[in-house]
Protein backbone atom coordinates (compact mmCIF):
# COMPACT_ATOMS: atom_id res chain seq x y z
CA UNK A 1 0.00 0.00 0.00
CA UNK A 2 2.46 2.43 -0.67
CA UNK A 3 2.10 3.86 -3.57
CA UNK A 4 -0.91 5.48 -1.31
CA UNK A 5 0.47 5.91 1.75
CA UNK A 6 0.26 9.72 1.30
CA UNK A 7 -3.99 9.46 1.10
CA UNK A 8 -4.21 6.36 3.39
CA UNK A 9 -2.04 8.43 6.05
CA UNK A 10 -4.84 11.34 6.56
CA UNK A 11 -6.89 9.93 9.96
CA UNK A 12 -10.00 10.71 7.58
CA UNK A 13 -9.54 8.69 5.16
CA UNK A 14 -7.23 5.80 6.10
CA UNK A 15 -7.01 2.65 4.82
CA UNK A 16 -10.96 2.20 4.40
CA UNK A 17 -11.41 4.91 1.97
CA UNK A 18 -8.44 3.44 0.09
CA UNK A 19 -10.48 -0.47 0.16
CA UNK A 20 -13.57 1.63 -0.84
CA UNK A 21 -11.92 3.24 -4.06
CA UNK A 22 -10.31 0.03 -4.67
CA UNK A 23 -13.77 -1.76 -4.95
CA UNK A 24 -14.99 1.38 -6.72
CA UNK A 25 -16.98 1.24 -10.38
CA UNK A 26 -16.63 5.18 -11.62
CA UNK A 27 -17.93 5.64 -15.72
CA UNK A 28 -16.47 8.70 -16.90
CA UNK A 29 -18.87 10.32 -19.90
CA UNK A 30 -16.80 12.02 -22.22
CA UNK A 31 -12.76 12.31 -22.60
CA UNK A 32 -12.31 16.14 -22.97
CA UNK A 33 -11.78 19.19 -20.80
CA UNK A 34 -13.61 17.90 -17.83
CA UNK A 35 -13.30 14.02 -17.91
CA UNK A 36 -9.50 13.99 -18.91
CA UNK A 37 -7.91 15.78 -15.37
CA UNK A 38 -11.04 13.60 -13.47
CA UNK A 39 -9.81 10.66 -14.69
CA UNK A 40 -6.12 11.38 -14.14
CA UNK A 41 -6.65 12.32 -10.49
CA UNK A 42 -9.73 8.98 -9.81
CA UNK A 43 -6.75 6.65 -11.83
CA UNK A 44 -4.15 7.75 -9.70
CA UNK A 45 -5.59 7.70 -6.36
CA UNK A 46 -6.38 3.87 -7.02
CA UNK A 47 -10.59 3.68 -8.03
CA UNK A 48 -10.57 0.23 -8.73
CA UNK A 49 -12.46 -0.01 -12.00
CA UNK A 50 -12.53 3.20 -14.47
CA UNK A 51 -15.15 3.57 -17.08
CA UNK A 52 -14.25 5.87 -20.24
CA UNK A 53 -16.56 6.48 -23.01
CA UNK A 54 -15.77 9.21 -26.09
CA UNK A 55 -16.23 8.48 -29.99
CA UNK A 56 -14.29 11.82 -31.02
CA UNK A 57 -10.83 12.07 -32.50
CA UNK A 58 -8.09 14.12 -30.86
CA UNK A 59 -7.74 17.52 -32.40
CA UNK A 60 -5.26 20.39 -32.60
CA UNK A 61 -7.80 22.56 -30.89
CA UNK A 62 -8.12 20.70 -27.98
CA UNK A 63 -4.87 20.63 -26.80
CA UNK A 64 -4.58 24.08 -25.37
CA UNK A 65 -7.13 22.17 -22.12
CA UNK A 66 -7.16 19.07 -22.64
CA UNK A 67 -3.63 18.07 -21.52
CA UNK A 68 -3.53 14.25 -21.54
CA UNK A 69 -2.99 14.61 -25.01
CA UNK A 70 -0.37 15.46 -26.67
CA UNK A 71 1.01 16.60 -30.41
CA UNK A 72 1.54 13.40 -31.92
CA UNK A 73 -1.90 12.29 -30.65
CA UNK A 74 -3.89 14.20 -32.96
CA UNK A 75 -5.75 12.54 -35.14
CA UNK A 76 -5.86 9.53 -33.01
CA UNK A 77 -8.85 8.24 -31.15
CA UNK A 78 -9.78 9.67 -27.53
CA UNK A 79 -10.59 6.55 -26.31
CA UNK A 80 -7.34 4.34 -27.51
CA UNK A 81 -4.66 7.27 -26.55
CA UNK A 82 -6.64 7.96 -23.12
CA UNK A 83 -6.71 4.06 -22.30
CA UNK A 84 -3.03 3.76 -23.03
CA UNK A 85 -1.87 6.60 -20.74
CA UNK A 86 -4.51 5.86 -18.11
CA UNK A 87 -3.07 1.99 -17.98
CA UNK A 88 0.47 3.71 -18.11
CA UNK A 89 0.00 5.71 -14.93
CA UNK A 90 -2.00 3.48 -12.88
CA UNK A 91 -1.33 -0.63 -14.06
CA UNK A 92 -3.48 -1.26 -10.43
CA UNK A 93 -6.45 0.27 -11.63
CA UNK A 94 -8.79 -1.71 -14.56
CA UNK A 95 -9.91 1.17 -17.19
CA UNK A 96 -12.78 -0.56 -19.28
CA UNK A 97 -13.08 1.59 -23.03
CA UNK A 98 -16.53 2.12 -24.31
CA UNK A 99 -16.47 2.61 -28.28
CA UNK A 100 -19.60 4.81 -28.27
CA UNK A 101 -21.33 7.38 -26.95
CA UNK A 102 -24.07 7.26 -24.10
CA UNK A 103 -27.06 7.16 -26.25
CA UNK A 104 -30.46 6.75 -25.06
CA UNK A 105 -30.20 2.62 -25.87
CA UNK A 106 -26.87 2.49 -24.50
CA UNK A 107 -27.45 4.05 -21.58
CA UNK A 108 -29.08 2.06 -18.72
CA UNK A 109 -27.13 -1.01 -20.38
CA UNK A 110 -24.13 0.86 -19.54
CA UNK A 111 -24.66 2.55 -16.26
CA UNK A 112 -26.14 -0.17 -14.34
CA UNK A 113 -22.38 -1.72 -14.17
CA UNK A 114 -21.30 1.71 -12.51
CA UNK A 115 -21.38 2.96 -8.85
CA UNK A 116 -21.41 6.48 -9.70
CA UNK A 117 -21.27 8.69 -12.87
CA UNK A 118 -18.97 11.10 -14.30
CA UNK A 119 -20.95 13.44 -16.56
CA UNK A 120 -17.72 15.18 -18.34
CA UNK A 121 -20.02 15.61 -21.59
CA UNK A 122 -20.48 19.25 -23.39
CA UNK A 123 -24.12 18.87 -24.28
CA UNK A 124 -27.26 19.35 -22.71
CA UNK A 125 -29.04 16.09 -24.63
CA UNK A 126 -26.46 14.27 -22.52
CA UNK A 127 -26.55 15.85 -19.74
CA UNK A 128 -30.30 15.17 -19.49
CA UNK A 129 -29.98 11.67 -20.41
CA UNK A 130 -27.73 10.94 -17.39
CA UNK A 131 -29.81 12.29 -15.14
CA UNK A 132 -32.66 10.36 -16.33
CA UNK A 133 -30.62 6.94 -16.55
CA UNK A 134 -29.28 7.92 -13.05
CA UNK A 135 -32.47 8.55 -11.32
CA UNK A 136 -34.12 5.25 -13.02
CA UNK A 137 -30.91 3.36 -11.65
CA UNK A 138 -30.88 5.13 -8.40
CA UNK A 139 -27.00 6.51 -8.87
CA UNK A 140 -25.31 9.62 -8.36
CA UNK A 141 -23.88 11.53 -10.52
CA UNK A 142 -21.14 14.11 -10.38
CA UNK A 143 -21.72 16.99 -12.68
CA UNK A 144 -19.36 19.73 -14.19
CA UNK A 145 -20.42 22.27 -16.32
CA UNK A 146 -18.47 25.23 -18.09
CA UNK A 147 -19.01 28.51 -20.06
CA UNK A 148 -16.21 30.77 -20.44
CA UNK A 149 -14.38 31.54 -17.70
CA UNK A 150 -17.43 29.73 -15.44
CA UNK A 151 -17.80 26.61 -14.02
CA UNK A 152 -20.78 24.78 -12.38
CA UNK A 153 -20.19 21.39 -10.15
CA UNK A 154 -22.69 19.77 -8.34
CA UNK A 155 -23.61 15.94 -7.14
CA UNK A 156 -27.23 15.09 -8.31
CA UNK A 157 -29.45 12.35 -7.06
CA UNK A 158 -27.49 11.13 -4.15
CA UNK A 159 -29.44 9.71 -1.87
CA UNK A 160 -32.71 11.58 -1.09
CA UNK A 161 -30.75 14.76 -2.61
CA UNK A 162 -32.19 16.63 -5.65
CA UNK A 163 -31.93 16.46 -9.71
CA UNK A 164 -30.58 17.74 -12.48
CA UNK A 165 -34.19 18.18 -13.61
CA UNK A 166 -34.88 19.95 -10.12
CA UNK A 167 -32.13 22.99 -11.08
CA UNK A 168 -33.05 23.17 -14.64
CA UNK A 169 -36.54 21.00 -15.31
CA UNK A 170 -36.61 22.02 -19.04
CA UNK A 171 -33.95 20.55 -21.94
CA UNK A 172 -32.95 24.12 -23.34
CA UNK A 173 -33.81 24.14 -27.27
CA UNK A 174 -30.92 23.70 -29.68
CA UNK A 175 -29.23 27.24 -30.05
CA UNK A 176 -30.42 28.75 -27.07
CA UNK A 177 -27.79 28.61 -24.90
CA UNK A 178 -24.07 28.14 -26.70
CA UNK A 179 -23.45 24.45 -26.54
CA UNK A 180 -19.94 22.63 -27.00
CA UNK A 181 -17.68 25.08 -26.41
CA UNK A 182 -18.53 26.93 -29.14
CA UNK A 183 -18.47 30.00 -26.88
CA UNK A 184 -14.74 29.57 -25.92
CA UNK A 185 -13.29 28.46 -22.53
CA UNK A 186 -10.25 28.98 -21.14
CA UNK A 187 -7.68 26.45 -21.06
CA UNK A 188 -7.52 26.21 -17.39
CA UNK A 189 -11.31 26.30 -16.18
CA UNK A 190 -12.32 22.79 -17.39
CA UNK A 191 -9.46 21.86 -15.23
CA UNK A 192 -10.26 23.55 -11.92
CA UNK A 193 -14.13 21.99 -12.29
CA UNK A 194 -13.15 18.37 -13.32
CA UNK A 195 -10.58 18.30 -10.41
CA UNK A 196 -13.33 19.37 -8.33
CA UNK A 197 -15.95 16.69 -10.17
CA UNK A 198 -12.93 14.11 -8.75
CA UNK A 199 -12.84 15.36 -5.48
CA UNK A 200 -16.41 15.04 -5.56
CA UNK A 201 -16.52 11.43 -6.74
CA UNK A 202 -14.16 10.22 -3.85
CA UNK A 203 -16.31 11.85 -1.39
CA UNK A 204 -19.34 10.07 -2.59
CA UNK A 205 -17.49 6.89 -2.94
CA UNK A 206 -15.38 6.71 0.25
CA UNK A 207 -18.56 9.45 2.13
CA UNK A 208 -15.53 11.05 3.86
CA UNK A 209 -17.03 15.06 4.06
CA UNK A 210 -19.75 16.12 3.62
CA UNK A 211 -20.45 16.13 -0.42
CA UNK A 212 -21.83 18.36 -2.64
CA UNK A 213 -25.11 17.75 -2.53
CA UNK A 214 -28.11 19.81 -2.85
CA UNK A 215 -26.07 22.91 -3.44
CA UNK A 216 -25.07 23.94 -6.69
CA UNK A 217 -20.86 24.96 -6.92
CA UNK A 218 -20.20 28.32 -9.62
CA UNK A 219 -16.88 29.15 -9.78
CA UNK A 220 -16.48 32.58 -11.44
CA UNK A 221 -12.64 32.60 -12.43
CA UNK A 222 -12.73 36.28 -13.74
CA UNK A 223 -13.95 37.73 -10.30
CA UNK A 224 -12.31 35.07 -8.84
CA UNK A 225 -15.07 33.64 -6.43
CA UNK A 226 -17.07 30.22 -5.93
CA UNK A 227 -20.74 30.48 -4.32
CA UNK A 228 -22.70 27.93 -3.26
CA UNK A 229 -26.16 27.96 -4.18
CA UNK A 230 -28.67 26.09 -2.17
CA UNK A 231 -31.91 23.93 -3.49
CA UNK A 232 -34.24 21.27 -2.82
CA UNK A 233 -35.56 18.13 -4.52
CA UNK A 234 -38.61 18.11 -6.36
CA UNK A 235 -40.00 14.81 -5.47
CA UNK A 236 -41.59 14.68 -9.15
CA UNK A 237 -38.27 14.05 -10.68
CA UNK A 238 -37.02 11.50 -7.99
CA UNK A 239 -38.83 8.41 -9.53
CA UNK A 240 -38.91 7.72 -13.30
CA UNK A 241 -39.80 4.18 -15.16
CA UNK A 242 -38.14 4.88 -18.53
CA UNK A 243 -36.34 7.77 -20.70
CA UNK A 244 -37.53 9.88 -22.53
CA UNK A 245 -38.44 9.46 -26.49
CA UNK A 246 -36.51 11.19 -27.44
CA UNK A 247 -33.07 13.75 -26.43
CA UNK A 248 -31.90 16.26 -28.19
CA UNK A 249 -29.05 15.73 -30.71
CA UNK A 250 -26.79 13.35 -28.37
CA UNK A 251 -23.50 14.43 -28.91
CA UNK A 252 -21.70 17.85 -30.26
CA UNK A 253 -22.08 18.66 -33.78
CA UNK A 254 -23.66 15.07 -33.66
CA UNK A 255 -20.93 13.57 -35.35
CA UNK A 256 -18.12 11.42 -34.38
CA UNK A 257 -15.00 12.24 -36.79
CA UNK A 258 -11.76 11.01 -38.32
CA UNK A 259 -9.11 13.08 -39.96
CA UNK A 260 -8.42 12.55 -43.53
CA UNK A 261 -5.16 10.60 -42.76
CA UNK A 262 -6.74 8.47 -40.27
CA UNK A 263 -9.57 7.62 -43.16
CA UNK A 264 -7.02 6.88 -45.90
CA UNK A 265 -5.14 4.42 -43.74
CA UNK A 266 -9.05 2.78 -42.23
CA UNK A 267 -9.33 2.43 -46.54
CA UNK A 268 -6.54 0.33 -46.76
CA UNK A 269 -7.11 -1.70 -43.38
CA UNK A 270 -10.83 -1.84 -42.50
CA UNK A 271 -14.19 -3.21 -43.84
CA UNK A 272 -16.06 0.14 -44.14
CA UNK A 273 -18.87 2.16 -46.27
CA UNK A 274 -18.52 5.72 -47.57
CA UNK A 275 -21.25 7.14 -48.70
CA UNK A 276 -21.02 10.80 -50.29
CA UNK A 277 -23.59 13.46 -49.89
CA UNK A 278 -22.58 16.35 -52.24
CA UNK A 279 -24.71 17.36 -55.57
CA UNK A 280 -24.66 14.92 -58.52
CA UNK A 281 -22.72 17.42 -60.32
CA UNK A 282 -19.99 17.48 -57.71
CA UNK A 283 -20.10 13.63 -57.39
CA UNK A 284 -19.82 12.88 -61.62
CA UNK A 285 -16.85 15.42 -61.18
CA UNK A 286 -14.62 13.59 -58.96
CA UNK A 287 -15.65 11.02 -56.75
CA UNK A 288 -13.67 8.28 -54.47
CA UNK A 289 -14.31 4.70 -56.16
CA UNK A 290 -15.88 2.98 -53.06
CA UNK A 291 -18.44 5.72 -52.50
CA UNK A 292 -21.72 5.38 -52.60
CA UNK A 293 -23.66 8.98 -53.94
CA UNK A 294 -26.47 9.85 -51.31
CA UNK A 295 -26.79 13.62 -52.03
CA UNK A 296 -28.81 15.87 -48.92
CA UNK A 297 -31.95 16.07 -50.74
CA UNK A 298 -32.38 12.20 -51.16
CA UNK A 299 -30.45 11.26 -47.71
CA UNK A 300 -30.91 7.67 -46.95
CA UNK A 301 -29.37 4.74 -46.61
CA UNK A 302 -29.62 2.05 -48.98
CA UNK A 303 -31.11 -1.59 -48.29
CA UNK A 304 -27.93 -3.19 -46.83
CA UNK A 305 -26.48 -0.77 -44.69
CA UNK A 306 -29.75 -0.29 -42.79
CA UNK A 307 -28.16 -2.58 -40.10
CA UNK A 308 -24.89 -2.99 -40.97
CA UNK A 309 -22.63 -3.27 -38.19
CA UNK A 310 -19.30 -1.55 -40.49
CA UNK A 311 -18.50 1.79 -39.70
CA UNK A 312 -20.03 4.34 -42.59
CA UNK A 313 -17.62 7.46 -43.35
CA UNK A 314 -19.21 9.97 -44.75
CA UNK A 315 -17.77 12.62 -47.18
CA UNK A 316 -18.29 16.03 -49.32
CA UNK A 317 -16.48 18.42 -50.20
CA UNK A 318 -15.62 20.51 -46.82
CA UNK A 319 -17.01 18.17 -44.19
CA UNK A 320 -19.79 20.30 -43.31
CA UNK A 321 -22.73 18.83 -45.42
CA UNK A 322 -21.44 15.27 -44.16
CA UNK A 323 -21.52 16.75 -40.66
CA UNK A 324 -25.06 17.70 -41.07
CA UNK A 325 -25.82 14.57 -43.04
CA UNK A 326 -24.79 12.45 -40.06
CA UNK A 327 -26.67 14.36 -37.51
CA UNK A 328 -30.22 13.50 -39.50
CA UNK A 329 -28.50 9.79 -40.52
CA UNK A 330 -28.09 9.29 -36.78
CA UNK A 331 -31.34 10.38 -35.48
CA UNK A 332 -32.99 7.35 -38.27
CA UNK A 333 -30.30 5.21 -37.62
CA UNK A 334 -29.33 5.41 -34.02
CA UNK A 335 -27.36 1.94 -33.63
CA UNK A 336 -25.00 2.81 -36.87
CA UNK A 337 -21.64 4.20 -36.36
CA UNK A 338 -21.54 7.45 -38.50
CA UNK A 339 -17.95 9.42 -38.71
CA UNK A 340 -17.43 12.43 -40.70
CA UNK A 341 -14.48 13.10 -42.69
CA UNK A 342 -12.70 15.82 -41.48
CA UNK A 343 -12.54 18.14 -44.32
CA UNK A 344 -13.61 16.51 -46.94
CA UNK A 345 -12.59 16.00 -50.56
CA UNK A 346 -10.69 19.19 -50.01
CA UNK A 347 -8.80 18.38 -47.60
CA UNK A 348 -8.55 14.67 -48.74
CA UNK A 349 -6.76 15.98 -52.14
CA UNK A 350 -4.11 18.14 -50.15
CA UNK A 351 -3.43 15.37 -48.24
CA UNK A 352 -2.96 12.42 -51.45
CA UNK A 353 -1.07 15.28 -53.88
CA UNK B 1 -31.66 45.82 -5.68
CA UNK B 2 -28.40 43.71 -7.61
CA UNK B 3 -28.97 41.45 -10.11
CA UNK B 4 -25.85 39.16 -10.37
CA UNK B 5 -25.63 37.45 -14.51
CA UNK B 6 -24.20 34.29 -14.75
CA UNK B 7 -23.83 32.31 -17.77
CA UNK B 8 -25.48 33.05 -20.80
CA UNK B 9 -27.80 35.76 -18.95
CA UNK B 10 -24.48 37.87 -18.46
CA UNK B 11 -23.69 37.43 -22.29
CA UNK B 12 -27.27 38.49 -23.54
CA UNK B 13 -26.94 42.00 -20.76
CA UNK B 14 -23.66 42.77 -21.71
CA UNK B 15 -22.39 42.72 -17.97
CA UNK B 16 -21.88 41.03 -15.08
CA UNK B 17 -24.42 42.81 -12.62
CA UNK B 18 -27.48 44.98 -13.13
CA UNK B 19 -29.04 47.41 -11.04
CA UNK B 20 -33.12 47.29 -10.93
CA UNK B 21 -34.87 50.58 -9.36
CA UNK B 22 -36.35 49.48 -5.74
CA UNK B 23 -38.78 52.94 -6.46
CA UNK B 24 -40.43 53.52 -9.01
CA UNK B 25 -39.49 57.38 -10.25
CA UNK B 26 -41.15 56.45 -13.83
CA UNK B 27 -44.33 55.03 -12.60
CA UNK B 28 -42.82 51.34 -14.04
CA UNK B 29 -43.76 48.39 -11.84
CA UNK B 30 -41.26 47.23 -9.23
CA UNK B 31 -40.79 43.90 -8.96
CA UNK B 32 -41.82 42.56 -5.71
CA UNK B 33 -41.72 38.64 -6.73
CA UNK B 34 -39.00 36.40 -8.70
CA UNK B 35 -41.91 35.91 -11.47
CA UNK B 36 -41.94 40.14 -11.48
CA UNK B 37 -38.58 40.34 -11.67
CA UNK B 38 -38.21 37.61 -14.46
CA UNK B 39 -40.89 40.21 -16.61
CA UNK B 40 -39.10 43.22 -15.74
CA UNK B 41 -35.84 42.00 -16.47
CA UNK B 42 -37.42 40.08 -20.09
CA UNK B 43 -39.26 43.56 -21.00
CA UNK B 44 -35.69 45.04 -21.22
CA UNK B 45 -33.64 42.00 -22.59
CA UNK B 46 -36.08 40.32 -24.45
CA UNK B 47 -33.74 37.17 -25.04
CA UNK B 48 -34.07 36.32 -21.50
CA UNK B 49 -37.60 34.74 -22.44
CA UNK B 50 -36.03 32.57 -24.34
CA UNK B 51 -34.02 30.35 -22.15
CA UNK B 52 -36.55 27.07 -20.85
CA UNK B 53 -34.80 27.22 -17.82
CA UNK B 54 -33.36 29.79 -15.72
CA UNK B 55 -32.37 29.44 -11.95
CA UNK B 56 -32.80 32.34 -9.87
CA UNK B 57 -30.78 32.62 -6.46
CA UNK B 58 -31.70 34.82 -3.50
CA UNK B 59 -29.57 34.94 -0.87
CA UNK B 60 -27.59 31.84 -2.29
CA UNK B 61 -30.83 29.36 -1.83
CA UNK B 62 -32.92 28.43 -5.20
CA UNK B 63 -35.48 30.77 -5.36
CA UNK B 64 -39.59 30.01 -6.70
CA UNK B 65 -41.60 32.16 -8.91
CA UNK B 66 -43.81 33.42 -6.04
CA UNK B 67 -41.19 34.28 -3.51
CA UNK B 68 -41.05 37.75 -2.44
CA UNK B 69 -38.41 39.93 -3.18
CA UNK B 70 -36.73 43.14 -1.72
CA UNK B 71 -33.62 45.70 -2.18
CA UNK B 72 -31.57 43.81 0.75
CA UNK B 73 -31.58 40.22 -1.10
CA UNK B 74 -28.74 39.14 -3.49
CA UNK B 75 -30.01 37.77 -6.15
CA UNK B 76 -28.35 35.95 -9.34
CA UNK B 77 -29.74 34.71 -12.67
CA UNK B 78 -27.62 31.45 -13.08
CA UNK B 79 -29.17 29.48 -16.12
CA UNK B 80 -28.21 26.04 -16.86
CA UNK B 81 -23.93 25.80 -18.75
CA UNK B 82 -23.41 23.01 -21.14
CA UNK B 83 -19.66 23.43 -22.20
CA UNK B 84 -16.94 20.55 -21.56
Amino acid sequence: MDRYIRQTALPDFGTDGQDRLTAAKVLVVGLGGLGLPALQYLNAMGVGTIGIMDMDTVEYHNLQRQILYAEEDVGKSKLEVALRKLQSQNSETEVVPHATFLSKENALDVIQNYDVVVDASDNFPTRYLINDTCVILNKPFVYGALHGFEGHVSVFNYGEGPTYRCLYPNEPKADEVPDCNENGVLGVIPGIIGNLQALETIKVLTGVGEVLAGRLLVFDGLQPTFRTIKFQANLKNKSRDALKEHYGILHCAGVATLSVEVFSEKRMTTDYALLDVRTAGEFSKHRLAEAIHVPMDKLDLPEHLKNTSKPIYVICQSGRRSEQAIARLQETYPELNFYNVLGGMNQLSLHTH
Amino acid sequence: MTILLFGVTKDIVGSSSLSVPTSSVTGKKIPRTVSELKQFLGDTYPELNTLSSLAVAVNNAYAQDDQPINSYDEIALIPPVSGG
